[in-house]
């Protein structure tokens, strides 16, 4: 669904998200790497169930919370990727 | 220059404006909201969304008449709403709680609700006391510092924004011509009679005015001969991330919003038109809060905001009407509480109905000394 726009992206980094070994570039942040493995999901609403995914991109609507190397509730769009990151989503553990 | 022919024209699209304008508004009758844009002062988007009757009054039971009289419309007002525009503004409404710290502070409070329901007499609406144990079996999430509560089964909360946009779509629906970006800047009396309103988009005429301008009152009401001493008192408002289910009733200073935010007010500043936020001011809430509820010290806090009340000498409603019946005045503080009664009684006074005993009780006369001095 997404596709990253610079075809030649500076360097390689590896990540896990829910376990799945997903390749990313220096730079991109946990939430480009989601949407680019086609796992746009983050979690569950707590109020209501629902799964939510990253909205606003830029900080503000926390619907992209994850967990980072074991650190709950990140903001996915405001934290970039390194190499060897951990990141699991709340719908893995549904 | 456009020039209209309204009914009525009301300035100011906040809560007050805009429950005013969605009661008088029907068939036949021609309506325009007028507001300024998108930046503006605005009470209506920044508060904490009680409905709350719960301590209001102190020697002035009409006052804790009319809020009472407002939280026991509400779920009516809600259901029209939502029957009427979709749109559920999520009222809870199963009682709410004023949490203490300190003895002393449970105590004076009971005292103050013992002698409100004194003074309401027949009209006394129920108040209890809660103990430690009482107020966790409501909310257990306290912490042990909380001495005990009171509680007032009237009481809830709803969400605003929903009820914010509800009550536009419900305007809009019902046909009144909202105007964003027209500022009033003066309002004439017309030589035949009605009213010219100058506005930033246009001129506009009507035969009623109803001020409705928050914290605009002050400048717009000398102009029909009426008077709205109102001041700005700021609010900082802390919102958490959304967690589950924590809080099954609002308190007065943390509440759980239906969408799972925890919500943490609300400062009281008198620092001018200044709707930024301090840390100082902002950790003395979250610090006070965590000692009620110690699991809110897990959460992160994702917002934090200030707003300004619309803030009155005494903190009571002004209601007023010029002799000639056609220029009205509707400025409070509490205005989420009061919309059910704005979109009803006060409404139906300025579509020509009869005139509540609040123009009376709440008449800005009760400044003349204010205002002399
Ligand atoms: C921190 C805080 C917490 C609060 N908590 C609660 C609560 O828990 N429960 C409760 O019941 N109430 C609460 N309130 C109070 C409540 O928010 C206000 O009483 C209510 O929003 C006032 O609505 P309003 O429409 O009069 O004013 P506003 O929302 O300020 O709206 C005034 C409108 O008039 C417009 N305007 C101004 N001048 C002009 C002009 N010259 N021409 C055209 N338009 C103009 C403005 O643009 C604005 O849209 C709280 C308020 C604050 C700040
Ligand atoms: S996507 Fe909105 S805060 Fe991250």
């Amino acid at each position: 669904m997404f596709r990253r726009l610079d075809p030649k992206p500076a360097g390689a980094v590896t990540l896990t998200i829910d376990g799945r070994v997903v390749a990313a570039a220096p730079g991109d942040s946990v939430m480009g790497a989601m949407l680019l493995a086609d796992t746009p999901a983050a979690g569950r609403s707590p109020a209501d169930g629902s799964p939510r995914a990253p909205y606003c991109g830029m900080g503000v609507c926390f619907e992209c919370l994850v967990t980072i190397d074991g650190g709950p509730r990140r903001q996915a769009c405001l934290t970039p990727v390194r190499d060897g990151m951990v990141v699991t989503t709340g719908i893995a553990d549904d | 220059m456009r020039r209209s022919e309204f009914d009525i024209a009301v300035v100011g699209g906040g809560i007050v404006g805009a429950a005013i304008a969605f009661g008088a508004a029907g068939p036949g009758r021609r309506i325009v909201m007028l507001d300024e844009g998108d930046v503006a002062l605005r009470a209506s988007r920044g508060n904490f969304a009680l409905v709350w009757v719960h301590g209001k009054g102190l020697g002035r039971p009409d006052y804790a008449r009319w809020s009472a009289r407002a939280v026991r419309r509400w779920r009516s007002f809600a259901d029209d709403l939502a029957a009427e525009t979709g749109t559920d503004v999520g009222l809870e409404q199963r009682g709410g709680l004023l949490l203490f710290l300190d003895g002393e502070g449970l105590t004076t409070q009971a005292a103050a609700c013992r002698r409100i329901a004194d003074d309401l007499g027949a009209d006394a609406f129920p108040v209890e006391v809660l103990d430690h144990a009482a107020t966790a079996r409501l909310l257990p999430a306290i912490g042990p510092e909380v001495v005990g509560a009171t509680f007032c089964p009237l009481d809830g909360h709803v969400n605003v924004l929903r009820l914010f946009g509800a009550l536009h779509e419900g305007c809009r629906r019902r046909g009144v011509d909202y105007r964003p970006g027209a500022k009033v800047a003066a309002i004439s009396r017309e030589p035949g009679g009605g009213y010219r309103l100058d506005t930033a988009a246009g001129t506009v005429a009507a035969a009623r005015v109803v001020l409705a301008a928050g914290l605009g009152n002050g400048r717009l009401a000398p102009m029909l001969g009426l008077s709205a001493p109102v001041l700005p008192e700021r609010g900082q408002i802390l919102v958490t991330e959304r967690t589950g289910r924590l809080l099954d009733y609002p308190t007065g200073t943390v509440r759980q919003t239906d969408e799972g935010s925890v919500m943490i007010g609300a400062s009281k500043e008198r620092v001018g038109f200044d709707t930024g936020t301090e840390t100082e001011v902002l950790a003395e809430l979250a610090a006070s809060a965590v000692r009620m509820f110690p699991a809110l010290a897990s959460l992160a806090v994702v917002r934090s905001w200030g707003a300004l009340r619309v803030m009155t000498p005494d903190g009571l409603p002004i209601y007023a009407v010029d002799p000639s019946g056609t220029a009205f005045l509707a400025t409070c503080h509490s205005g989420i509480t009061l919309a059910s009664v704005h979109a009803g009684e006060i409404a139906a006074a300025v579509a020509g109905g009869t005139l509540p005993d609040v123009f009376a009780q709440f008449s800005p006369e009760r400044f003349a000394d204010v205002q002399a001095a």
